[in-house]
């Protein structure tokens, strides 16, 4: 058997440092010695199979025990695919967001905002065999944190995903196109390559839109690929 | 502006760019499954597994100042007893930390894993960590003091020597192995990235 191709090393400016001053947070929580590059063994370049089974969907977070959420209804889709092009089927993507007001269904969240008592926040959604998901939700209000003077986070909805290989795991925020706390984030900013930041903000779309019903919103997910021939050996 | 993915030769001018990390922040708990630590949960995707040495993982995570990393989340990736990811065992856990840092999984001990070309790889286990300030998940591996192939494994050996001991699980008895992880400063565990 020949040993697991090597990942495509990260596009630059693609991906956030782990130091990124303006987030506080950063300070005393980001290593300060480089990672050491490995090529990839079977512990990498393989994953967990994440199934309906084990991991039951809640592709419709709009309603919570049978009630209706309050705010504005939205359908979040879009397709999963590696840096190849190729789509990732039955990709589990895990789905967390505030409510409404700002406020998550936490313990932790002390924001003195409404909580909608209808809105959970829990999503989890599987990829078609062509990469295509789609989920229900609301849209999450905005929520001030402390990071600096007048700190609020733009509408944002958390993802996690798991590819066909550990190496790809992915955890990430969707944004709202037009909103003006972009500008402002330390977060989002953290993402040096402007073309990489604008593409963590979805689009409005019309097709995704349903009649009286919901507004659509387009956004994909790109997991990391493989590389066409198999990298030095970094060691 | 220039296309970020051209000082990627392999991946060629038409390919796609992957998607940027943000950090997990503070609510992933929100989605937190205390049971899935428990690889073994009777209504998991593991019941009825009775192979293998049943141990359990713990460590405390601690940030610069030393202080507990209570709102991270440790993964757990591993092999089954034979070192094999795909036979079968769901070698899958997400564990939360407490107020102090700590962690903990309930699963097999994994067995030796092919490594490239011919090597053998020594039992270990993927542990990421993600947090609030942390801006993409960190990677390292718990391998387990004493296990005479850690002498040989590839990834321990490209690790500076004096820093291997930052990989290793001490035993603290009742199958107990503990690697405790300090986000930043003496002792940072070596991180890896593919
Ligand atoms: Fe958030």
């Amino acid at each position: 058997m020949s040993d697991p191709a090597s990942y495509l090393p990260p596009a630059t400016g693609s991906q956030p440092p782990l130091n990124s001053p303006a987030y506080g947070s950063t300070h005393k929580r980001h290593p300060k010695q480089a990672a050491i590059r490995i090529a990839p063994t079977l512990t990498e370049s393989l994953a967990p199979r994440m199934t309906q089974g084990a991991y039951p969907a809640i592709a419709d977070l709009s309603v919570h025990q049978g009630r209706q959420a309050q705010g504005e209804r939205i359908i979040v889709g879009g397709r999963v695919l590696d840096e190849n092009g190729r789509p990732v089927p039955h990709c589990m993507i895990e789905i967390w967001q505030a409510c409404s007001t700002g406020r998550y269904h936490h313990p932790l969240d002390t924001h003195d905002a409404p909580m909608d008592p209808n809105f959970n926040g829990e999503g989890r959604v599987f990829t078609d065999a062509d990469g295509n998901y789609q989920f229900t939700s609301i849209k999450p209000g905005s929520y001030p944190w402390r990071n600096h003077a007048n700190a609020w986070r733009p509408n944002h909805i958390h993802y996690s995903l798991f590819g066909t290989g550990f190496a790809q795991r992915l955890v990430t925020q969707m944004y709202f196109p037009g909103d003006p706390l972009l500008a402002l984030d330390p977060v989002f900013h953290a993402v040096a390559d402007q073309a990489a930041r604008e593409r963590l903000v979805s689009r409005f779309d019309l097709g995704l839109t349903k009649p009286e019903w919901a507004l659509g919103y387009r956004f994909d997910f790109v997991l990391r690929g493989r590389a066409a021939t198999p990298m030095e050996n970094p060691q | 502006m220039s296309n970020p993915a051209d000082d990627r030769g392999a991946a060629g001018p038409a390919a796609l760019v992957a998607t940027a990390s943000q950090t997990i922040g503070p609510y992933w708990a929100l989605i937190e499954h205390p049971e899935w630590a428990n690889l073994l949960r009777a209504d998991g995707p593991n019941a009825g597994y009775d192979q293998g040495e049943r141990i359990t993982l713990t460590g405390r995570i601690t940030d610069g100042d030393g202080l507990p990393a209570a709102d991270a989340v440790v993964e757990l990736w591993q092999a089954d007893p034979r070192g094999d990811h795909e036979a079968g065992f769901h070698g899958y856990g997400r564990s939360g930390c407490d107020a102090e840092g700590r962690f903990s999984f309930t699963t097999v001990k994994p067995g030796p894993v092919k490594g490239r070309g011919n090597a053998t790889q020594a039992p270990h286990a993927t542990l990421t960590l993600f947090a609030r300030g942390l801006m993409t998940q960190v990677v390292t591996r718990l391998y387990f003091a004493g296990e005479a192939l850690n002498e040989t494994d590839p990834v321990l050996n490209a690790v500076p020597a004096e820093r291997r001991g930052t990989l290793l699980a001490l035993p603290v008895g009742g199958g107990v192995w503990n690697l405790d992880i300090r986000l930043q400063g003496d002792n940072e565990p070596v991180f890896l990235e593919v």
